[in-house]
């Protein structure tokens, strides 16, 4: 068979100008070719011939009955081969003209879009302190009845949250130290002021870093989970399944969860001032000469109590702020695989934000009180 | 691609009828075995389908039957046997063997499996835009909203996302995208699952019409009794790790099979084969 007989063709009628027969695959692989052919029909052909196509699909049928109706002409005085009727009455049944896309742009549009944007952060605002305040009130009916506590689940987020994420704080708040006792030496080496590299990094860590690297570690690595897991019960509807066992969301997801950070955010903070101490001491004595028990008994001299209690102070701030935005991040998914992947995106962005801009408050609030 | 050759195959001479067969498989599967660990779920099964006929494929839960599908689609690597698909050995990995079936089979998974991130609309098109991307975008669009309209969907329907549709709305999407590139073989897992019966019938029609007018083959995966009696040329019994008995539905509720004797002969057997004796579908079918 001519490998050429499955492109479209065509071929007038040699004693009649008006007819046309069409010849070859008129199908999706061939469709610009179909296109081209069509407009190659000469103006006077009043006629189509289409039983000489050997396969038609809908794709070729479509581009014949657009053709048919530019023309004027009518799809039933085009003759087909019986086997391609079906399909091209079928076609025809269900095409018409096309509709318009309906995306607007503009700079109506864009205006609109932002004004959603601005309801909707509004809104977002509303629905974490209210949901804030029910979390704090079914924690304050938990504590009436403790038996409602679901200590299992704490304990297990308790380990997700704590006891896994210590290697990774303890490494970061580590390396950190180090790096603040460096670059503390440099400068203060000018001025013969070393040992004061002691309290620079006592006091930025016990007051700033230890509980800001803690958060920001458990914003990334907890407030994603949360979002996700419970994101993902929502779109399976598993969440409706709970409400309708008569059990409460909050009570069996949100408050172990958070009840979990409350707990170990603190823990985990004072394991990063130790570990943040540690490298400002191990560069002490290896880069300053600042033997270990000299360093120890200067931060003993300097160093006040309300140092370590600034910085705590903000450890179960900061643990409910990404436990709650977690969850209600997590509660906020619709349905879709998509809706999961920006809630999680939308919950580590707020809480390392939110923390942050936490943080410099506290310490306007902190410097003005003296403190 | 196939066309030709049928039409070329013996215009003259009547062939004899097993060179017709042979003629007329589209997919052909040979000694196919799966087993999943210890467990066999095929042993040496082997099953033919015909060009131009929808195939019911019934069984009991576990039995193998949506195994059977992903080995004959190649998303399963089979542990022994043949997979014949359109001519093409359907477990080579050659780029153009593997095209050729692609583009020749559409397949609605159960509950559609649409892509929840896009739009109807974009995911009819997905296929289209992978295949024939030098088509103009408006070509696209029009074939999109050609195929959702073949499968019964409203025009509109084409900017909702998956999540925004029925059930039932969500196979029939699920439809438009298995028909997007026109693919003269189309598989379905269980398409009636899950709808209610006016839905299922509903759908079930929709299937013959278009195996009519597109002129498919189907692969039909169901457990519904009544799509077997209204829609499928033949049935073929998957049992006993194997394709027990592969006939016309009359011929099947004969079969001496325990299983397939308590499913045919089920108080929802006699019912659905009463309604169809009733009300014939393929009546309902030309109207």
């Amino acid at each position: 068979m001519n490998p050429t007989d499955n492109r479209p063709r065509l071929e007038p009628e040699a004693d009649d100008p008006t007819r046309v027969r069409l010849h070859g695959q008129w199908t999706l692989a061939t469709a610009l070719e179909v296109a081209e052919r069509l407009r190659e029909v000469p103006d006077e052909v009043m006629e189509l011939d289409a039983t000489g196509i050997s396969r038609i699909d809908s794709a070729g049928a479509l581009q014949l009955l657009r053709y048919v109706k530019r023309r004027g002409m009518s799809i039933g005085e085009v003759a087909f081969r019986d086997e391609h009727r079906a399909l091209v009455s079928t076609i025809e049944d269900v095409a018409d003209d096309r509709p318009k896309g309906k995306r607007d742009y503009g700079f109506v549009a864009a205006l609109a879009r932002l004004g959603y944007q601005v309801q909707d952060n509004g809104k977002e605002i509303v629905a974490l302190l209210s949901f804030t305040g029910e979390n704090l009130v079914k924690m304050l009916r938990i504590l009436r009845d403790p038996r409602r506590l679901r200590v299992t689940a704490t304990v297990y987020h308790m380990e997700q949250v704590g006891l896994d994420a210590v290697p990774l704080v303890i490494l970061l708040s580590y390396l950190v130290g180090a790096v603040i006792a460096f670059l503390g030496s440099t400068i203060l080496r000018d001025f013969g002021a070393e040992i004061f590299v002691v309290e620079l990094v006592s006091i930025a860590f016990l007051r700033e870093f230890a509980v800001l690297l803690t958060a920001i570690v458990l914003a990334g690595r907890t407030a994603s989970a949360f979002t996700a897991q419970i994101g993902a019960m929502k779109a399976r509807e598993e969440i409706d399944a709970i409400r309708t066992l008569g059990l409460d969301p909050i009570e069996l997801l949100v408050i172990p969860r958070v009840l979990a950070l409350l707990i170990t955010l603190p823990l985990l903070t004072f394991v990063a001032m130790m570990a943040g101490l540690a490298g400002g001491v191990t560069v002490g004595a290896f880069d300053l000469g600042i033997p270990p028990q000299m360093y120890l008994a200067r931060m003993q001299e300097t160093i006040e109590i309300r140092d370590f209690f600034v910085g705590m102070s903000k450890a179960p701030v900061f643990a409910l702020v990404i436990g709650l935005i977690g969850c209600l991040e997590g509660l906020q998914v619709e349905g879709t695989a998509q809706s999961v992947g920006e809630r999680t995106t939308s919950s580590v962005v707020q809480t390392i934000s939110l923390v942050i801009i936490l943080d410099a408050i506290a310490a306007l609030w902190f410097m003005q009180m003296g403190w | 691609m196939q066309e030709p050759r049928q039409i070329n195959a013996h215009p003259t001479e009547p062939p004899d009828a097993p060179a017709a067969q042979a003629q007329d498989a589209i997919i052909r599967v040979t000694g196919l075995t799966n087993r999943f660990g210890s467990q066999t779920v095929h042993e040496d099964l082997d099953l033919e389908v015909r060009r131009g006929e929808i195939l019911g494929v019934v069984g009991g839960s576990g039995s193998g039957k949506s195994v059977l599908m992903r080995s004959i689609l190649g998303l399963r690597e089979p542990d022994a046997g043949q997979i014949q698909v359109l001519d093409t050995d359907a477990r080579s990995r050659k780029r153009e063997d593997r095209l050729n079936i692609e583009r020749n089979t559409g397949v609605l998974f159960q509950d559609g499996a649409l892509f929840s991130s896009l739009s109807v609309g974009e995911n009819v098109q997905v296929p289209l835009k992978e295949h024939y991307s030098q088509l103009p975008d408006s070509w696209r669009y029009e074939l999109a909203l050609l195929k959702v309209k073949l499968a019964g969907l409203p025009a509109d329907a084409l900017y909702k996302l998956p999540s925004q549709l029925s059930g039932g709305m969500r196979k029939r999407a699920g439809l438009a995208r298995a028909l997007a590139l026109d693919p003269p073989l189309l598989f379905l897992d269980e398409p009636t699952a899950g709808l209610d019966p006016i839905g299922a019938a509903a759908f079930d029609r929709l299937i013959k019409t278009l195996q009519e007018a597109l002129g498919l083959t189907v692969f039909l995966i169901t457990h519904d009794l009544d799509t077997l009696y209204a829609i499928c040329d033949r049935v073929a019994v998957l049992a006993d790790r194997k394709v027990v008995a592969t006939a016309p539905i009359a011929e099947i509720e004969q079969l001496d099979h325990p299983w397939v004797q308590e499913y045919f002969h089920g108080p929802r057997a006699r019912a659905a084969r009463d309604s169809q004796a009733a009300y014939p579908r393929t009546a309902e079918n030309k109207a």
